[in-house]
């Protein structure tokens, strides 16, 4: 059970304190409720380039890592398509530079030229070092506009091209801040060996005059049902074939969310998993294989993705990948194991909340959801899911026209 | 009431003293040494076992990889199915490591689940057999790996830049190479594991919140003279042959990216200069804002990334730089690279940086004592080497007190540009 309390600034600032004596660290977790599928389609990869401007300098304040690492702490940040999350740990004793550093680039950025053009180069460099020079590192700029056709999941958090980051202006920085990183718009979550009173009085310090902003109203196309299967085929310069298959499903807040969760780990968590032990193990098809739920807040994806070996080729690898999703379909689930995959979530929250950094983020994470106190309640979601809930939603969710699937194969 | 002033930042305390929790050190009854750091509130431990049998006690290093990596897959009673099974059931995780020196099993398990956990993790080490079936699709897939892997810069200049240190017949230089999977049998996995798995060459370190009756429990699985031979994982290094030559090309047609390594063999954190040369390493690369950082991808935007560090082997050591840039802007990185080296062996680093350095090494330190398993890795990293908890007092006690003076004297012993060797995988323009 983690304890926390929870208060609002006039502004609109969502504060959520949660105290852990046992660490001589403090936590400062800020979450920002923008992400990816925010993104203009002629400028994606904005909030990701946003997220490295962050670091630029603030209106007061020229340089955000140097002061804290000063006092010893350390910080990063990463963006999804659905947030922006900043975090950082420090000995306790130091939280205060942590509100003055936090809340002067929440007041403002320094909006510095040289720390655009630059930051614009550093995320080409990781585009090219993540997505383009390694192989199999396109799949999702590939997979993603393939299994949706409006919603602003079909591109990725680093972008849908690189001209997209190179083109970014000074005039869509200040307006994408302008509309996003506001109060109103951002959740701060402080942990760590810290009273709620001082926390209060530093929050009201630092962050209390900050203007409120607009909390923008997020009116994002809904993806129609997908009734085709979709299926493409690219060829590489990689040594073995892979073969991706993406199923529409729910959001991460809907009640059917659980078990499909629970669905990815029966079919890959562990090596007890079903995908592993038929499709590695004893038919050799595939080399390694995983499935596993994105967590997106809009309806999102199921996916499986594997390397298939030599003796094979990736259309009798999809079927036989459809032969295993076909078993949940008609067959209910055992006894054993399902409580074998309830086990081990229950078993990973334990570990999960041994450290303050994880718990600020989840903190921080089930409060855009609804309710930071779901931390403590989520579990007994996952336990009351029964066999006759995962086979009805495999049933719903493992369907060949609500998949799109990508046949990466190796130039011959 | 007056105006925030938010030019000016808040007071600050250095932290000067970090409470570092000492381990109990104990025995098993045949001897095996037990290390336990009782801490922590959630009702969870980990239980890591560590053997000195690495890559370097192997003839080809896959060999100490694949014993490793493929102790869960059967032992003369389970099949890797069944452990697999059982495992997750329980809830448990587990986790296998080989490197140069040691090999290690870790198992993290909820208390309450404790003794069936001890129990298949025993069969596990001291059982494991090593089937047919599984080694053929153990080694196909690593295989495999290895392949895609290949493709990679980062990969072929790690590969590499090992050989280039250390020599390719070296303990700590020889690599991999594809025709070795063919070359792996079971009678060679079987004849490793049981030379070098055992009591007498091995520790264990418990962490967590530990259970009263943990070490009966413990010795009750691990602690029979059945399980105990030689200590012979120990063997002498012998010294490092570099390369005679300082620049070396991999070269990989259509990189678009070239990964960069420049490096020395040094010493490990047994020598003297061992704290010292890690300040000097923060200050150059050790951190977000260091100074190559600060200059190769806030500044010039060549890099998404790049960092310096040492390595600490139990008979030898290495400082490395490493990154990952533009093809275009290869050369114009390694410029830089030298042109930081060579400021911290010209100027004092001035007192603000040296301060701030001191300060988030320290935060870095007290960061990692937090909780039980870091305090339990604080004492792991002692293992196998000839130190105690002092060292920590000592690495403290630098931190805080070394002059810029002695960092200067130490870039210009130790990291003279002639002694740098230079690997450039993907291409230079």
């Amino acid at each position: 059970m983690i304890k926390y309390d929870r208060f609002k600034l006039g502004n609109g600032l969502t504060v959520i304190v949660h105290n852990d004596e046992a660490t001589p660290l403090a936590c400062v977790n800020i979450l920002y409720d923008v992400g990816a599928r925010d993104e203009d389609e002629n400028r994606t990869g904005f909030a990701h380039l946003f997220e490295h401007l962050m670091f630029g300098g603030s209106i007061n304040i020229p340089s955000y890592d140097e002061p804290l690492q000063r006092v010893g702490g350390e910080n990063n940040a990463f963006t999804t398509n659905d947030i922006t999350n900043y975090y950082l740990t420090l000995p306790a004793a130091n939280l205060e530079t942590a509100m003055w550093l936090e809340s002067d680039r929440m007041l403002s950025l320094a909006f510095s030229e040289k720390s655009l053009e630059v930051q614009r180069n550093v995320v080409i460099e990781e585009f090219k070092q993540r997505y383009l020079n390694q192989p199999y590192g396109d799949v999702w700029l590939l997979i993603r506009p393939l299994t949706y056709k409006v919603h602003p999941y079909r591109w990725a958090t680093i972008g849908k091209e690189i001209s997209h980051i190179e083109n970014a202006t000074m005039e869509d920085v200040k307006a994408f801040f302008k509309k996003f990183y506001c109060p109103s718009n951002a959740i701060m979550v402080v942990s760590g060996p810290v009273k709620t009173d001082e926390v209060k009085q530093l929050a009201e310090k630092w962050f209390g005059t900050i203007p409120a902003g607009v909390k923008h109203n997020r009116a994002l196309p809904v993806e129609p049902k997908q009734e085709e299967y979709r299926s493409e085929t690219v060829y590489r310069e990689v040594p073995y074939d892979g073969v991706y298959l993406n199923f529409h499903m729910c959001a991460r807040d809907d009640a059917e969310y659980p078990a499909m969760d629970l669905i990815s780990d029966i079919l890959s968590r562990g090596n007890s998993a079903r995908l592993y032990n038929a499709l590695v193990k004893d038919q050799e098809i595939f080399s390694e294989i995983n499935a596993f739920v994105m967590g997106d807040h809009d309806k999102g994806t199921f996916v499986v993705s594997g390397k298939v070996t030599e003796e094979f080729s990736t259309e009798h690898a999809e079927e036989a990948v459809f032969a295993e999703l076909q078993k949940l379909c008609e067959e209910k689930v055992g006894e054993r194991e399902l409580q074998k995959v309830k086990n081990k979530v229950e078993s990973s929250l334990q570990f999960a909340e041994m450290g303050i950094l994880d718990k600020s983020m989840n903190l921080a994470f089930y409060e855009l959801m609804g309710d930071a106190n779901k931390i403590n309640t989520e579990l007994s979601e996952y336990l009351a899911v029964t066999a006759e809930d995962i086979q009805s939603v495999a049933k719903e969710v493992f369907r060949k026209t609500n998949c799109s699937v990508l046949h990466y194969k190796r130039k011959k | 009431m007056s105006t925030l002033n938010r030019i000016q930042a808040p007071e600050f305390h250095a932290v000067k003293h970090v409470d570092l929790k000492k381990s109990d050190d104990l025995a098993l009854s045949n001897g095996m040494p037990l290390y336990m750091v009782n801490a922590g509130t959630q009702e969870v431990m980990k239980l890591e076992f560590i053997f000195s049998g690495g890559m370097r006690n192997a003839q080809l290093p896959i060999i100490a990889t694949a014993v490793n990596d493929m102790l869960d897959e059967g032992t003369k009673s389970r099949s890797a199915i069944d452990i697999a099974e059982e495992l997750d059931f329980y809830g448990a995780f587990i986790e296998t490591e080989v490197t140069h020196d040691q090999a290690s099993f870790t198992l993290w398990t909820l208390n309450k689940y404790l003794e069936p956990s001890f129990e298949i993790v025993n069969d596990i080490i001291r059982n494991a057999a090593f089937p047919d079936k599984e080694f053929s699709i153990y080694r196909n897939n690593r295989k495999q790996k290895y392949v895609v892997d290949t493709d990679k810069v980062s990969v072929l200049a790690r590969r590499r830049f090992a050989e280039l240190l250390f020599g390719d017949d070296h303990a700590y230089g020889k690599r991999t190479h594809l025709s070795d999977f063919d070359k792996l049998t079971t009678s060679e996995l079987n004849a490793f594991h049981k030379q070098y798995y055992h009591a007498g060459n091995g520790c264990i370190l418990a962490s967590g919140n530990l259970p009263a009756n943990l070490y009966e429990v413990l010795n009750k699985h691990f602690g029979g003279n059945d399980w105990k031979g030689d200590m012979n994982g120990d063997i002498v290094i012998a010294p490092a042959v570099s390369n005679a030559e300082r620049e070396h090309l991999v070269k990989k047609e259509g990189a678009m990216q070239s990964a960069l390594r420049v490096g020395r063999v040094l010493f490990n954190r047994e020598h003297a200069d061992f704290p010292a040369m890690q300040v000097l390493n923060c200050a150059l690369g050790g951190y977000f804002g260091s100074r190559l950082m600060a200059n190769i991808r806030e500044d010039k935007g060549y890099t998404y990334g790049i960092g310096s560090g040492l390595s600490s082997m139990y008979g030898d050591g290495y400082f490395y730089i490493s990154t990952e840039v533009g093809v275009d802007v290869t050369n114009a990185a390694l410029k830089e690279v030298y042109f930081e080296i060579e400021k911290l062996q010209q100027d004092l680093i001035p007192d603000g940086e040296l301060e701030l350095v001191r300060n988030y090494m320290t935060g870095v330190f007290l960061r990692s004592t937090d909780g039980p398993f870091a305090i339990a890795d604080r004492r792991r990293a002692l293992i196998g080497y000839d130190l105690d908890y002092n060292y920590y007092d000592r690495y403290l006690e630098t931190i805080q007190t070394i002059s810029a003076s002695s960092l200067r004297d130490l870039a210009q012993k130790y990291l003279k540009k002639e002694d740098l060797i230079e690997l450039v995988a993907g291409d230079r323009k």
